[in-house]
C-alpha cells in the first residue's frame, strides 16, 4: 500500500507543482477558472489517450515516437510560458490593481488564460500518462488488493492537497509581489522543461550534438531522491546534465529575461507617450 | 504580441516533420535486445548490449502489474501496462555499466552493460 501511495503521490505532484505556480501567476485574470478546468480536463483526456495508444506512439518514428511526443508537448509549454512572462511584465501591475487602467489587461487577459490552460493541459498530459497506466493496471489486473488501490488513490489525494497548499502559499503573497515571485519561478520552470525537451530530442536522435555529461551530482542530490524529484519538477534539476541541456537551460533563461525587459521598457514608453 | 498558439503549433509541426525526415530514411535492421519485466523482476539481471552502435531494447511486461523501466544514468524511462511490449531505441552508448530499475517496483534493479 505504501508503495502505491508513494508512486501515485509522486506522479501527481510533478504536474501539481506546475499547475499551482500557473494558477498563482494568473490571479486576477477574469474568467480564468473556466480555462483552468478546461486545461485539466483536456490534459486528463490526453493522458488517457496517450496511455491507451502507448504502444503505437512508441513505435512511431522507428521507436522514437514517445520521445518526440514528449519533446513537442514540452516545447509548446515552454513557448507559452515565455509568452506569459513577457505579457506579465507589461500587464502584471494592472492585474495587481496598482494601476486603474486595467482595460488592456482585461481585454487580452482571456487570451492569456487560454494560453495557460494549454500549459496546464501539457503538464498533465506529460506526467499523467504514466499515472493512468499505473492506476489502470492496478484496477484492471484485479490481482491487487483493496489496500493497494486505496494507497494509490490516497496518494493522488495527498498530491492534490500538497499542490493546493503550494498554491495557497503563493496566493498569500501580497499582490504587489506575487507576480514578481511567479515570474521568477516560471523562468526556472520553463528553463527546466526546455532542458528536458532537449534531452528527449537527443534520445530520439533529432539532435546529435553536445551529448557529453557536464557533471555528476548524483552523490550530492540524487535525481530519484525526494529533494531531487521536487527540484526536478520546479527548476528542472538533473544530476547528470548534458552540455546540450545546460546550454538550452541558460539560453531559455536569457531569452525570457531579455523579452521581459524589452516588454517592460516598451510599456514605459507607451505610458510616457500617452 | 501575436497569438501564442500559432508559433507553438508551427514549432510542433516543424519538429515532427524534421524527426520524420531524419528517421524515415533509416532501415530497421538494428540488433534487438530483449528484456522481460514481471511484477518486480527484471530479466536478465545483467542486460548485455552493444556499445557505440544503434540497438533496440525491447521490453516486455509479462507480469500482472504495470512497470516502468527507468535509468537515471541513461536518461530513459518507459512505462508499460501489464501484458504489453514496447521498445527503446538507443542511438549510441559509451562502453560501461549502467543501473536500471523499475520505478513502479522500487526494489527491482538490474544493470545494463555496454561493450
Amino acid at each position: 500500500m505504501i508503495g502505491a501511495f508513494v508512486i501515485a503521490f509522486r506522479e501527481v505532484i510533478e504536474a501539481g507543482l506546475i499547475i499551482s505556480i500557473v494558477l498563482a501567476a494568473t490571479r486576477g485574470i477574469p474568467g480564468r477558472m473556466r480555462w483552468v478546468l478546461l486545461g485539466v480536463a483536456g490534459g486528463l483526456a490526453g493522458a488517457g489517450l496517450v496511455a491507451l495508444f502507448a504502444e503505437r506512439i512508441s513505435n512511431a518514428f522507428e521507436g522514437s515516437g514517445q520521445d518526440i511526443l514528449n519533446a513537442a508537448v514540452l516545447i509548446v509549454a515552454v513557448l507559452l510560458l515565455i509568452w506569459h512572462n513577457t505579457w506579465m511584465s507589461k500587464h502584471g501591475k494592472e492585474l495587481a490593481g496598482e494601476l486603474r487602467a486595467a482595460g488592456a489587461a482585461v481585454r487580452s487577459g482571456e487570451r492569456e488564460a487560454a494560453a495557460l490552460s494549454i500549459v496546464i493541459g501539457a503538464a498533465i498530459l506529460r506526467e499523467g500518462a504514466e499515472l493512468v497506466l499505473f492506476l489502470y493496471g492496478l484496477v484492471a489486473s484485479g490481482t491487487s488488493g483493496a489496500d493497494i488501490q486505496f494507497g494509490a488513490f490516497a496518494g493522488i489525494g495527498a498530491g492534490i492537497l500538497l499542490s493546493a497548499v503550494t498554491y495557497l502559499g503563493l496566493a498569500s503573497i501580497p499582490s504587489r509581489y506575487v507576480f514578481s515571485v511567479t515570474s521568477v519561478l516560471i523562468v526556472f520552470l520553463a528553463a527546466g522543461l526546455a532542458a528536458q525537451a532537449a534531452q528527449f530530442l537527443a534520445n530520439a536522435g533529432v539532435v546529435d550534438i553536445l551529448g557529453h555529461t557536464l557533471w555528476n551530482s548524483s552523490g550530492l542530490i540524487a535525481e530519484t531522491s525526494w529533494p531531487g524529484r521536487i527540484l526536478h519538477a520546479l527548476v528542472g534539476y538533473t544530476d547528470r546534465p548534458t552540455a546540450l541541456q545546460g546550454l538550452v537551460y541558460v539560453a531559455t533563461i536569457a531569452v525570457m529575461v531579455g523579452l521581459m525587459q524589452w516588454s517592460a521598457v516598451d510599456k514605459r514608453r507607451a505610458v510616457q507617450a500617452a | 504580441m501575436s497569438r501564442p498558439p500559432r508559433p507553438a503549433r508551427i514549432a510542433a509541426a516543424a519538429l515532427l516533420a524534421t524527426a520524420w525526415a531524419m528517421t524515415a530514411a533509416r532501415a530497421d535492421d538494428m540488433p534487438v535486445i530483449k528484456v522481460e519485466m514481471r511484477d518486480g523482476l527484471i530479466l536478465p539481471a545483467v542486460i548485455e548490449v552493444p556499445a557505440n552502435t544503434r540497438f533496440k531494447l525491447e521490453i516486455a511486461n509479462t507480469g500482472q502489474s504495470p512497470v516502468e523501466f527507468e535509468s537515471a544514468e541513461l536518461k530513459r524511462e518507459k512505462a508499460l501496462a501489464a501484458g504489453s511490449t514496447s521498445a527503446i531505441v538507443f542511438r549510441t552508448l559509451d562502453p560501461g555499466t549502467y543501473q536500471v530499475f523499475d520505478d513502479f517496483h522500487p526494489d527491482a534493479k538490474a544493470t545494463l552493460v555496454a561493450r
